[in-house]
């Protein structure tokens, strides 16, 4: 019975996910587009919560829908963001089509590869706990975690220097 | 987890339904402590008539008087995005109350990572605040909107390391696990770094919840009510003012489970363990809402720039300091 109601939920998010995902792309208002941003990424939250990722479920919610969609509002309201429609297509539809074509092409052909075969035991499990996850960060996973901190470091003084270059050059 | 039976349902259901009765009843009853106390401190009476003993029906009749209020869109807004603002920013509040622990077994989920749930959850409310203020077609609703868009941004982080030193200390995201492993005496354990770490939360806290000092959002000399300026009746109502007492409200109970020890008596000893520990936890969240609101009451607001700088230049540095520091006591402590 558990099952159907599982079912039901996923199909449930899965519509949710795909009819705002195409509203993405397809909506004329650039803000519209953000919000529909924030379904498809609540969707995803909640697939991870089905599939008993729950850690992986809120940090999407807190880094993607808390974090950045709130910067792309942010950036959006401070710079142009018209109530009603606009016109923000431009011609180059088929490249975006190639690239993400490309992109759902290899992402699946890797997630394909990495999880063939295996199954997740829905049978009384409590799902992954925090501890293992952070168990196998800080120790497994210790050397990828600390070049991704160094990456994120070095993107974060770099966008202080290039946000800075234009202040230093007004005043000489 | 999976093997849910109708029961459990049932449980969760009628749990739900009392979030539903419990915090909107809680947060009329925080908006009068907030105007008596208001009043108090500012050496006037507050409300008075209404209802006879100290005017307690006052919030009442507001409310009452909201509910008749006509729902006005202004004919420029984008009406979808208008109308659902308020609810962006009420609802993850509510959800907020879905994970603290009333006492040890009262508590509507136990999630393996109810701290972490909090923080994503509470960061979500910030859209609909944004949402509220671009969908106004209003300038100052706008600015108001950055302005706590900014401000949570800028906040978020010492509350989040605060939290985080919190788990560190604890070894557990479970709220039910952080209030277990907390030892008398509460909040100056460990010596100063608890004290410093409940200071940081509660100024993250006041700023993401835009109370004053921090209200530049919702500045009224400057921009009426900042995101809220066109809104009325019912929509204001839940967006804005019951949105931010049960905010606070959460806040208080949230402060209370990571600081003060959750539902655990003041001090371990054997006779105090008899009061039941909802009766505790009562009692902590209400000096927090008091301290909240003395805070509120005492300072004037502060600049947004001054708010910015203090943000970055003096509480996320501190936070990240205070972090080592408990480290560093989580390893050589005793």
């Amino acid at each position: 019975m558990a099952d159907t109601y599982l079912q039901v939920i996923f199909w449930a998010f899965f519509a949710l996910m795909a009819i705002a995902g195409i509203r993405v792309v397809t909506t004329r208002n650039v803000i519209h587009a953000a919000l529909y941003l924030v379904a498809t990424l609540l969707g995803a939250a909640s697939m991870y919560v089905l599939l008993y990722a729950e850690f992986v479920a809120w940090v999407q919610v807190l880094v993607y829908v808390g974090a950045v969609v709130v910067l792309m509002l942010f950036g959006l309201m401070l710079t142009r963001a018209p109530i009603g429609s606009a016109n923000f297509d431009n011609n180059q539809r088929l490249v975006g089509a190639v690239c993400a074509g490309l992109l759902f092409a290899v992402t699946s052909f890797i997630m394909v590869g990495a999880f063939e075969g295996q199954e997740i035991d829905f049978t009384g499990t409590e799902g992954t706990k925090v501890q293992s996850i952070g168990e196998a960060i800080f120790s497994i996973y210790v050397l990828p975690f600390e070049i991704v901190s160094v990456l994120l470091l070095a993107a974060l003084v770099g966008a202080v220097v290039i946000s800075r270059r234009d202040e230093g050059r007004v005043d000489s | 987890m999976i093997e849910i039976t109708l029961t459990d349902w049932q449980i969760l259901l009628v749990k739900l339904l009392i979030i539903l009765i419990v915090v909107p009843v809680g947060a009329l009853v925080g908006g009068y402590v907030l105007h008596k106390e208001m009043a108090h401190m500012q050496h006037r009476l507050g409300p008075m008539y209404a209802g006879g003993w100290h005017g307690w029906a006052q919030t009442l009749a507001d409310g009452i008087k909201f509910a008749y209020k006509e729902d006005i869109i202004p004919a420029s807004a984008d009406k979808r995005v208008f109308s659902l603002a308020p609810a962006v920013i009420f609802v993850p509040v509510l959800l907020l109350y879905l994970v603290i622990p009333i006492d040890q077994n009262l508590i509507v989920e136990d999630l393996d990572v109810g701290l972490f749930f909090l923080l994503a959850i509470g960061s979500v409310g910030s859209i609909g605040v944004l949402m509220a203020g671009w969908s106004s077609a209003n300038k100052y609703a706008l600015i108001g909107a950055l302005r706590s868009a900014g401000q949570l941004i800028a906040y978020e982080l010492p509350i989040v390391l605060s939290a985080a030193a919190i788990a560190m200390l604890a070894g557990t995201l479970s709220l039910v696990g952080i209030v277990e492993a907390q030892d008398w005496p509460y909040i100056v354990w460990p010596p100063g770094i608890g004290l410093a770490l409940f200071l940081l939360f509660l100024a993250g806290a006041m700023a993401e919840m835009a109370l004053p000092p921090f209200d530049m959002p919702v500045a009224e000399s400057e921009l009426i009510t900042g995101p809220f300026t066109e809104y009325t009746g019912m929509r204001f109502i839940f967006g804005f003012f019951f949105a931010e007492t049960a905010h606070m409200i959460a806040f208080a109970a949230i402060g209370t489970t990571l600081f003060l020890g959750g539902y655990k008596p003041i001090v371990p000893w054997e006779p105090l363990e008899v009061i039941p520990g909802v009766l505790w936890f009562f009692v902590k969240t209400s000096f927090m809402v008091f301290l909240l609101l003395w805070v509120r009451f005492s300072f004037p607001r502060l600049r947004e720039d001054q708010l910015q700088k203090f943000a970055w230049k003096a509480l996320i540095p501190l936070s990240l300091v205070l972090i080592l520091a408990t480290g560093a006591w989580i390893l050589y402590g005793p």
